[in-house]
């Protein structure tokens, strides 16, 4: 690629970026980026603190491998080193390169369980609400505060945000079990891609590959648990920025949880390949606050889709509601 | 190795006549000659699957469907969204049979058929394999396998289009007749049973060869490290294609049968088709690695011109890794829905690989340290392989952690770890034995300037091409995904520059062998390399004799090498 086609590209991302940021957040790729994108639960914090530990560890690795590789490519060279020793054994430098590196996984497993048992087990909501509190009676507020680093007591007060969420070929069907309309049926609807990868796509709604014509809403600052289920073959519910990732397997219910802070538009896409329209699945996760999205089912639950999504879209803009912002 | 003189002079031996060539190469029970059968097979294989991998960047080089639209429209004849349609299909079967050529019909082949059915017999002093015939049937029927499976890219699969375009993993319920009715499942089911077939009767030909036919004097703590590996892979092979075997059968008769072993409503479950694929799976990965490392020892020594450091260390570091491997397979399921604690046994028990594969790369650099190293082309290999794989290695701890794997599973991240692994780690290994045995096995000598271009261009070209990957899977990039956002675009199309760079070294080397046919650049000695190679297929002339060691070698000597 040529240098000036390259800096414009970047130009042109960086540009765009800055023009379209509106106060809420937009969680999507950014083109030459190298790492993930940021994080926006506490899930995908963790693992990327503990990522860029392990960043440290392999970096290191894999320089040292490279400095030994150079240094006897250099010293023992055959100009360097006209005859060579006949040594094949030392058993200090075996032991050592045996008892080192597990010393250095053990070190990485200690860090990778708490963090895997974070992300993986569902939250007992009753217990944070009562811990925190039990905390707070007993006047041990750091505890508390580091308490509430991963855990959300006001959330937990508040219950879990449910929704199950089954993957189709090639689409999404998100329910809403605690939503129930006039009929006792809970809330259900099916979320499209707009972009299939032909001539008729259109170029203004969304980012291409990522927009879909009814989002997944969720509340911001509210424990979201979720429950994945597939009708055909077997598709993946992955947001990267929530650094969730959950198969949807025909025959199964698999569950998961995060917790999204920041009211914004978050992007995934299907991560199991799953037919034809594998690329054209979309997901895409509107966080608003708890009175817009309550205003969000409201209007679901009359049936006009269009009118529900377009809801959440201007919202993304205009919402200035704090109350859930400094609910944790 | 020290060893008795060996008589050098078996090419004026009575019995080394050749039989006619429809005999020598097509009845052939040789084990020379079939290692260059499976050594040709594997090239042309290669060919193919590297043609596909082709397309694969081609159409990723930049956003929007483009080439496989092209492809479509251009040679059969469909518009508009039905082009589009096929187009994804057609795209989904590249990527699918790009990776079971590479796997079954390219790497497993040529480092296990062809180095393992050359050198094995060579390096223990065998005058053959124990089972001739049967070596011969194992090559023929992964021929067939590899036919069955071309076939099977043309016949109708699911979609409305040709083909079967579920990825490599062949997962169900994509793979049952929900997803693909057609019958290019069931010829692609066929092929991998013939193909697994074949691996497990050449694994039983090398079990036997190397348990029975050894040099007298080699004892196991004697036998070369390439013998070592290859008597790994066998045992792995042995115990892993079964268990392939009977998914592939279980999958077979959910399709024609009427059983219901992996369809959710009949009471199945198609995570046990993963658990079974990936019990066959992870061992699989260490089948393709593990002749590497066999054959990277000896050249590392070789041109150090100093024994293996840490001979033991180093045969029983491939022991523990084949060992580990069988109980590792669920690192692959981590985004399936296991209970977290058996995760966690996964995450510890996919980490300990880390160790043995450490001493491995350790041992190769204190090899080389005190040595006179000699630069000489598949030194410069294996130095690359030591490296690469070492890049492959780590980023395999860190998806080791079912955590981070939450994140990039089935992302490019992946995709650059197991390439780093695969696909510059066992074809930089296979490479370092072809320009070693190069001239042991075609009695001519290759041109060094040619093979050095192969090398750098083949080495920064696949940096290129997949180092950029890394960054795409953390971003969030999918496998298998034919189109991608615009926030992607800059490194798929440095991804993509790369794949061109290593076509120009592929090139190159096809150059480099018709070069060598057309010159005929005789072997002066049956030892290009010196007092560093030590092992006995250097006590022989280039080429070896028809047969080779009528009289057996005596291997004195205290150590292995």
């Amino acid at each position: 690629m040529e240098l000036r086609f390259f800096i414009v590209r970047h130009l042109t991302a960086a540009l765009s970026a800055c023009l379209f940021a509106s106060p809420a957040w937009a969680a999507l790729p950014e083109d030459g980026a190298i790492n993930f994108q940021p994080a926006a639960t506490r899930i995908a914090e963790r693992v990327h603190e503990f990522h860029n530990v392990l960043l440290w560890i392999i970096t290191l690795i894999t320089a040292l491998v490279t400095v030994l590789l150079i240094w006897v490519m250099v010293r023992y060279s055959k100009a360097a080193n006209k005859t060579p020793r006949k040594f094949s054994h030392n058993t200090t430098v075996e032991v050592i390169w045996t008892v080192v590196p597990a010393l250095i996984l053990v070190a990485i497993a200690s860090l990778s369980f708490p963090n895997l048992y974070y992300q993986n087990v569902t939250p007992n909501l009753g217990e944070i609400a009562a811990t925190s509190k039990s905390l707070l009676a007993n006047g041990r507020t750091a505890e508390h505060l580091a308490y509430t680093r991963n855990h959300f007591p006001d959330a937990a007060e508040k219950g879990f945000v449910n929704v199950k969420i089954q993957g189709n070929q090639w689409n999404w069907t998100y329910t809403y079990m605690d939503i129930k309309d006039d009929t006792g049926s809970a809330l259900e609807f099916v979320s499209n891609g707009i972009h299939k990868g032909r001539a008729s796509d259109p170029t203004d709604a969304g980012p291409r590959l990522l927009a879909t014509d009814y989002p997944m809403v969720i509340p911001a600052g509210r424990y979201i648990r979720y429950y994945t289920a597939a009708a055909d073959v077997i598709h993946a519910f992955t947001v990267p920025a929530f650094a969730v990732k959950t198969d949807a397997i025909p025959g199964r219910l698999n569950e998961g949880w995060f917790l999204v802070d920041e009211p914004g538009v978050y992007y995934g896409q299907c991560s199991e390949l799953c037919g034809i329209d594998h690329a054209f699945m979309p997901i895409e996760v509107r966080v608003v606050s708890q009175a817009q999205f309550d205003r969000w089912a409201g209007i679901m639950k009359t049936g006009d889709f269009d009118a529900a999504a377009a809801s959440v879209r201007e919202v993304a803009a205009l919402e200035t509601d704090t109350q859930f912002a400094s609910s944790n | 190795m020290p060893m008795d003189e060996v008589a050098l002079d078996h090419s004026h031996d009575a019995h080394d006549h050749k039989p006619g060539f429809v005999t020598r190469w097509f009845f052939s029970t040789n084990h020379k000659d079939i290692g260059t059968l499976y050594l040709v097979f594997a090239i042309i294989a290669g060919i193919v699957g590297y043609g596909l991998s082709g397309l694969i960047r081609w159409e990723l080089a930049e956003p929007g469907i483009g080439p496989m639209l092209w492809i479509q429209t251009s040679f059969f004849g469909l518009e508009g969204d039905a082009a589009v349609t096929a187009a994804k299909h057609f795209y989904n079967v590249v990527i699918s049979y790009h990776g079971l050529v590479m796997i079954f019909f390219m790497v497993m082949p040529a480092l296990i058929g062809g180095f393992g059915n050359w050198f094995v017999p060579l390096m223990i002093g065998a005058p053959d394999m124990a089972f001739p015939r049967m070596n011969n049937i194992s090559f023929w029927l992964t021929v067939v396998a590899f036919i069955l499976a071309c076939i099977s890219m043309v016949v109708p699969g699911g979609a409305g289009g040709n083909g079967f375009g579920g990825g490599w993993t062949l997962y169900p319920p994509l793979s049952s007749t929900v997803g693909h009715p057609g019958p290019a499942m069931d010829l692609l089911i066929l092929s991998l049973h013939t193909a697994g077939i074949a691996s497990i009767l050449g694994a039983i030909n090398f079990i036997v060869t190397i348990l029975n036919m050894r040099a007298p004097g080699m004892t196991l703590h004697k036998m070369p490290l390439f013998a070592w590996s290859m008597l790994v892979t066998a045992v792995l092979l042995l115990l892993a294609l079964p268990v392939l075997a009977g998914a592939l059968t279980m999958l077979l008769t959910d399709r024609n049968f009427g059983s219901q072993f992996f369809i959710p409503n009949g009471g199945g479950d198609p995570v046990m088709f993963q658990h079974l694929f990936w019990f066959f799976g992870h061992p699989e990965v260490y089948i393709m690695i593990l002749p590497a490392f066999g054959i990277i020892s000896h050249i590392v020594s070789t041109f150090s011109k100093k024994p293996i450091f840490g001979y033991l260390g180093m045969a029983y570091a491939m022991v523990s890794i084949g060992v580990i491997g069988f109980v590792v397979w669920a690192h692959h399921m981590y985004t399936v829905g296991m209970n977290v604690d058996l995760k966690a046994y996964f995450v510890a028990a996919t980490m300990v690989i880390a160790v043995p594969t450490g001493i491995k790369i350790f041992s190769w650099i204190a090899t080389m340290w005190g040595g006179s190293i000699d630069f000489k082309l598949p030194m410069l290999w294996a130095i690359g392989f030591i490296f690469l794989f070492t890049v492959g290695g780590v980023t395999g701890v860190v998806l080791a952690n079912a955590g981070i794997d939450h994140a990039l599973h089935d992302t490019y991240y992946v995709v650059a770890h197991f390439h780093y692994v695969l696909s510059l780690g066992a074809v930089f290994g296979l490479f370092a034995g072809w320009y070693y045995w190069f001239e042991k096995m075609f009695g001519v000598k290759y041109n060094s300037i040619l093979g050095g271009l192969h090398f750098w261009l083949m080495f920064i070209g696949s940096n290129v091409l997949f180092f950029p990957q890394h960054f795409l899977g953390l971003q969030g990039m999918p496998r298998r995904y034919i189109d991608y956002n615009d926030g992607f675009s800059t490194w798929h199309y440095v991804s993509s520059i790369g794949y061109a760079i290593t076509l120009v070294a592929t090139i190159i080397f096809f150059i480099l062998i018709a070069e060598a046919a057309i010159r005929r650049r005789k072997a002066t000695s049956g030892n290009p390399w010196g007092e560093g190679a030590t092992t006995l297929e250097w006590t022989l002339p280039s080429p070896p004799p028809f047969h080779q060691f009528n009289e057996l070698p005596v291997v004195t000597g205290k150590g292995g090498h």
